[in-house]
């Protein structure tokens, strides 16, 4: 066992880990973050995307060791007092999912993508989201909502990484 | 699933770190991204008993400028390669190359170290490294070695580095002016190189004078194109030319078989992928 600290949506928590845990089972099983979802085995779904201090990580490609004294950010720590992120608010309105599977993941990169290019093309949108697979919407309205959030999200300071 | 256990350790220097691979654990292995490893591991392909984390040691990280070469860490992330505006500017070959990685969550883990020691055949920064005759710094229990990209790579998941040692740094002579390209081929969105063309060359007045071509996945390791870049030596950076110049891209190739294509498919793409990379390396 050893022992880790770790920041998980603005929470310090101070746990025990087997080395070869994931830090996707330790959010999910240890600290109960169940938003952050598995859809594979082999590094390719994006599905489970968190931000470890502010930049987008697969969280199954991580281990929970190697985020001792680190920040993390799921798709629990957006929404701020019952208000949706600007993200999930817009893929909300876009209707940029259908059985939301691929979402928590999809929002944690979207974000990711708006941090480093705050006005994307939509050809740029699509780059941006190639570690993310949908099976449902085929990707269009997904590609809708970053730029409808581009266009008109204010910023918002303050969250551990999931500043849009 | 989930990994066999294992025990681990973060040494904070590379000391530690090498006195920590010389202990007398059954199967030892060194963690940078895990951005390969960790896959490796959850597929229980791979059962090492100690994980040396190399991810806590500060001198391993960063991008410098040492007069006539720009030095990278082997902890450098692809994410910080690809952004360096040293990198960009005298190694632009690599940044190019950096650039079609994976994701932007990969390459936000994963290492350029890590990638070379990986050395998968379809692997994308081998053949920049080789096109830019990068040297190669190795620590271990005997101290430090440096050795050339052109010895370094020494078969599919093989290279210099031995199980007790490190890759330390990787020192790339500057090639300021110089234009690159790197030319991917793949059928989806995200995925390994089919087949793939580092190119960097100079041009002066319109004819080529100075020229480095690799390949990445026709053969066990990258290749140099080195018929190629005699070829292109002293000729117009024009169409026909390179044309004629790249027919030679597969000689002496051993490109593999597999679900993507067979091997003369690959020869092929060979062929037309350095047309493509080189005349986009002579406009950039
Ligand atoms: C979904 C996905 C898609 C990918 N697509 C591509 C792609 O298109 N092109 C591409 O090139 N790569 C791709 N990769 C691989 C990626 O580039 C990895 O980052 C890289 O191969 C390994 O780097 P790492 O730092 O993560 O190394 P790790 O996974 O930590 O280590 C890899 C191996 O190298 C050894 N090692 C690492 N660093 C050192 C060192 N400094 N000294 C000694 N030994 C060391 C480790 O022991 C291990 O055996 C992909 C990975 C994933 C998960
Ligand atoms: S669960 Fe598929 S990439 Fe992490
Ligand atoms: S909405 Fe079903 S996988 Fe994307």
């Amino acid at each position: 066992m050893a022992r880790i600290s770790i920041k998980v949506d603005g929470v310090e928590y101070a746990d025990d880990v087997e080395p070869r845990t994931l830090l996707v089972y330790y959010l999910r099983d240890q600290v109960g973050k169940t938003g952050t979802v598995i859809g594979c085995d082999t590094s390719n779904c994006g599905s489970c995307t968190v931000h470890l201090d502010g930049t987008s990580v697969k969280s199954c490609t991580v281990l929970a060791v190697q985020a001792d004294g680190h920040e993390v950010t799921t798709i629990e720590g957006l929404a701020k007092d019952g208000e949706l992120h600007p993200m999930q608010q817009a893929f909300h309105e876009n209707h940029a999912l259908q059985c939301g599977f691929c979402t928590p993941g999809m929002v944690m990169q979207s974000i990711d993508l708006l941090r480093d290019n705050p006005s994307p093309t939509g050809e740029e949108v699509r780059h941006g989201l190639e570690g993310n697979l949908c099976r449902c919407t085929g990707y269009q309205n997904i590609v809708k909502a970053v730029l409808a959030a581009a266009e008109s999200a204010p910023v918002r300071v303050g969250t551990a990484g999931g500043t849009l | 699933m989930i990994p066999v256990a294992f025990d681990y350790t973060a040494p904070s220097s590379v000391a530690d770190a090498i006195s920590a691979l010389g202990s007398d654990s059954e199967e030892i292995k060194v963690l940078a991204g895990g951005q390969s490893l960790i896959p490796v591991l959850r597929l229980r392909l791979a059962a090492p008993t100690l994980l040396v984390d190399i991810g806590r040691i500060p001198e391993l990280r960063g991008i410098t400028d040492e007069g006539d070469a720009v030095v990278i860490g082997a902890m450098t992330t692809h994410a910080e390669v690809a952004d360096s505006d040293l990198v960009k500017e005298h190694a632009g070959v690599l940044a190019k190359a950096t650039e079609t990685v994976a994701d932007p969550q990969v390459r936000h883990r994963g290492t350029l170290g890590g990638s070379l020691v990986h050395a998968d055949p379809a692997g994308d920064l081998p053949a920049p490294i080789l096109a830019l005759d990068a040297e190669l710094v190795i620590a271990g229990a005997d101290g430090e070695r440096t050795v050339p990209a052109a010895n370094f790579f020494h078969d599919m998941f093989a290279t210099a580095v031995g199980d007790r040692e490190i890759l330390t740094k990787v020192r790339i002579p500057k090639h300021t002016g110089w234009g690159a390209h790197y030319e991917k081929f793949t059928r989806v969105a995200q995925q390994w190189s089919i087949v793939a063309v580092a190119a960097t060359v100079k041009v002066d007045g319109g004819s080529i004078s100075a020229a480095k071509v690799a390949l990445t996945n026709m053969g066990a390791t990258p290749i140099r194109a080195t018929g190629v870049e005699q070829a292109l030596l002293g000729r117009a950076a024009a169409g026909d030319t390179v044309k004629q110049a790249a027919s030679s891209a597969a000689e002496g190739t051993n490109p593999p078989t597999d679900t993507n294509g067979d091997a003369s498919y690959r020869r092929h793409l060979a062929n037309v992928l350095t047309r493509r990379a080189v005349l986009a390396a002579a406009a950039s």
